[in-house]
């Protein structure tokens, strides 16, 4: 067994741009198992904060540690982004991209890939052209293509924004699964009735500083700050 | 006017009874309009991918030099050429002054900015979108490469049509390195201009038809042959 | 595509073009080329002497250039004093007169500046200047044999060229022609491009004859001293079949529109 990548450490991070202060300073762990749900209103900071754990920002301040310092750490972690970066690929090729970097030969990962998208529910002709798929369709096909490498931690940025009940539902009872199956999972979202049914804890954020954290279920009895409380009840905050 | 007619009709005749000095002509253009369009974008593709997709002190410059040097004049770029591959030049003991490869230089100098540049822009577009996931998924930059070359082939075809559509017209460079020798280095554009000199402009248009046609036929050939049109929506 | 396989491809084509049988590079100039003699003489060429002759069709500056450079194997061209430098600059072994032909004044038919009129060349030109807006004329311009010829005739009459009635319009024999039909203006030519031209126009022969119109063709081959690489050899065996009587039959006999273009003038060794 090899050692795991997390806990991930993040220490007085900040992010800028153009002189503002979009994110931080944050100090935190992230360490443990289960679904972390990044809440806050739009602006709070939610999306940077993902992409800062991914990797995708370079810092302004502060530091980021994983429990490894080797290319594993890149490898074993996914990131679903809010709107699906369509390969112009067919499906199954999209799903099957990432093994293809790791050396896996084509008729192999597609095999993988097609196993992968029918135990999710992804039922479409996968030798179309992505394009031709629904949005909810393209988010599964998207989190197929994060999931396929097994990743030890995957990050969702509001991968259900834009799709209707259904679609949501689909996603969340993937998610759901992936949890079970031992995946570590930290995704944003403004749905709260999505927060409360997937979170096992919450890290909530408000003009990018990290002013809440704890277990899901106490967090949704009793906030301990207005803006979370606020938050929750959608009321419109000055 | 009448000398269009006689050169539409004239270009109908040669056609018609494959002329053998056509048949030659057509073929020394082809082939040396191709090979220097095959050179080209092996060198300009990955170049124009390559700049697209790193960041590096001197980016800007080196895309405004390109796009600068889409403009080269051939004649120029023809006497260059001719000067370096001369006998008395760095290159001469090569040997190769007044031969299709001398004319396959040139013209690929010519098209390789033309095929890079377009290659940036197209790439460049497809990498706006692609970066992130790339970036996530943790692909080499050879990786990113490769993939960005592949999902941009059909906006890539068009950079190597736009290269061999100024290579096959072009008359210029291939004029001074070619010297224009029949049965040897006469192409079509050059043998417009010879007939043109001769004042026999029927024969100068239809030679021109001709290369019109060949020109056009080769992007149908290329665009069938990858399927563009059928799949559209790339 | 990688790199090795650019270079195979290029040394591919490369060895196509120089795989063929004996080949030699000869610098002629326009008005030989489109005289249409090269047509009959290349290939009886070929088949006496096994030898491809690839014409480069420039001008005679240009031709000598190449000869300099040891671009080609050998220069046919038609002005004395550039070729008595080249050889004494060592750069031909030496320089063979093979045959001439013979310049000619054309311009409009109704020859308004009355050229046709006069005795001599030089009275010829002197009356095209003469007529000043009534008379254009149009100089090859770009230091070929027959832009010498007609500087040299300039000077035989003590004129001095210039001003709006002169166009030069630097040029080849064809493309200068053309721009003489196009403006309906006096240039001298060759005869042989003047016969073989296609795009006459309003255009006509206006003075011929004059001994100072005589146009002398001559052979040089490149030194061999100086560019090891120039196929001496066959040079030379092209120089001994331009002087045979093979070679006079077909010059003499060479004739467009019934006129006969050129004479056969080469001594034999």
């Amino acid at each position: 067994m090899v050692s795991p990548i997390l806990p991930l450490t993040l220490d007085g991070v900040e992010l800028r741009r153009a002189g503002r202060r979009i994110l931080g300073p944050i100090t935190l762990t992230l360490g443990g198992e289960g679904i972390s749900i990044v809440l806050g209103p739009n602006g709070s900071g939610k999306t940077s904060l993902l992409r800062c754990m991914h990797g995708l920002e370079r810092l302004s301040r502060g530091s980021l540690g994983w429990n490894r310092a080797d290319d594993q750490v890149r490898a074993r972690q996914a990131f679903v982004f809010q709107t699906p970066v369509l390969m112009r690929r067919s499906v199954i090729d999209n799903i099957a991209y990432p093994l293809r970097l790791d050396g896996v030969p084509a008729g192999r990962a597609r095999r993988r890939a097609a196993d992968l998208a029918e135990t999710i529910g992804l039922a479409v002709t996968l030798d179309a052209p992505v394009q031709v798929l629904s949005g909810g369709e393209r988010q599964k096909m998207a989190l197929a293509r994060a999931l396929i490498r097994a990743p030890e931690v995957l990050f969702l940025d509001e991968p259900c924004a834009s799709l209707d009940l259904a679609s949501t539902a689909e996603i969340e009872t993937i998610l759901a699964r992936a949890r079970d199956a031992g995946t570590r999972i930290v995704m944003s979202t403004h749905n709260i009735g999505q927060a409360r049914r997937l979170a096992d804890d919450i890290l909530f954020l408000d003009h990018g500083r990290l002013i809440e954290k704890g277990p899901g279920p106490a967090f949704f009895v009793g906030p301990l700050t207005p803006q979370a409380r606020a938050h929750i009840n959608g009321d419109l905050l000055p | 006017m009448n000398d269009l007619f006689d050169g539409l009709g004239q270009a109908l005749r040669l056609l018609v009874t494959l002329d053998a000095d056509l048949i030659e002509i057509t073929g020394l253009s082809l082939r040396v309009s191709l090979g220097a369009t095959v050179v080209a974008s092996a060198i300009g593709l990955p170049l124009g991918a390559w700049i697209a997709v790193n960041r590096f002190r001197l980016r800007r410059t080196v895309i405004a030099l390109l796009n600068a040097l889409m403009g080269l004049p051939p004649v120029v770029v023809g006497l260059v050429v001719y000067v370096i591959l001369s006998r008395s030049g760095p290159l001469g003991v090569l040997g190769l002054l007044f031969t299709p490869s001398a004319m396959v230089i040139a013209q690929v100098i010519i098209v390789t900015p033309i095929i890079a540049s377009i290659a940036h822009q197209t790439i460049r577009d497809l990498w706006a979108d692609y970066h992130d996931l790339l970036i996530s998924l943790h692909a080499t930059r050879r990786q990113r490469i490769v993939t960005l070359v592949w999902d941009a082939r059909r906006g890539l075809l068009t950079a190597g049509l736009a290269g061999f559509g100024r290579a096959i017209g072009e008359v210029g460079a291939i004029m001074v390195v070619g010297g224009n020798i029949e049965h040897a280095t006469r192409a079509l554009t050059t043998a417009i201009a010879l007939e043109t000199g001769k004042g026999d402009f029927a024969m100068a248009l239809a030679l021109g038809f001709v290369l019109i046609a060949l020109a056009i036929a080769v992007n149908l050939a290329l665009h069938m042959l990858s399927g563009t049109e059928r799949s559209s929506r790339w | 595509m990688t790199p090795k396989s650019i270079l195979t491809t290029l040394a591919a084509l490369w060895l196509a073009s120089a795989a063929a049988a004996e080949e030699l590079k000869m610098a002629v100039t326009t008005s030989f080329a489109n005289s249409g003699l090269a047509e009959i003489l290349l290939p009886v060429i070929e088949r006496d002497t096994g030898i491809t002759v690839q014409l480069l069709v420039v001008g005679t500056g240009q031709a000598l250039k190449l000869g300099e450079a040891g671009d080609v194997d050998a220069v046919l061209v038609h002005a004395r004093a550039a070729e008595d430098a080249f050889v004494a600059a060592g750069h031909a072994t030496h320089r063979r007169e093979i045959m001439y032909n013979d310049f000619i004044v054309v311009g409009p038919s109704d020859d308004a500046a009355g050229a046709g009129a006069a005795t001599t060349a030089a009275a010829s030109f002197a009356a095209i200047a003469g007529a000043g807006a009534g008379a254009a004329f149009v100089s090859r311009g770009d230091d070929s044999g027959t832009h010498k010829a007609e500087l040299a005739i300039w000077q035989a009459a003590g004129i001095t060229p210039g001003g709006d009635w002169y166009k030069s319009v630097g040029q080849g024999m064809g493309a200068a022609l053309n721009t003489a039909a196009g403006m309906n203006a006096y240039i001298l030519a060759d005869r042989a491009s003047w016969l073989n031209f296609a795009n006459k126009g309003d255009l006509a022969l206006i003075f011929e004859g004059d001994a100072a119109l005589f146009n002398q063709y001559a052979y040089l081959p490149v030194n061999p001293a100086h560019h090891p690489h120039v196929k001496a050899e066959a040079a030379q065996a092209l120089e001994a079949w331009l002087t045979s009587d093979t070679a006079k039959a077909l010059i003499e006999g060479y004739r467009i529109a019934g006129q006969q273009l050129f004479t056969f003038n080469a001594v034999a060794n």
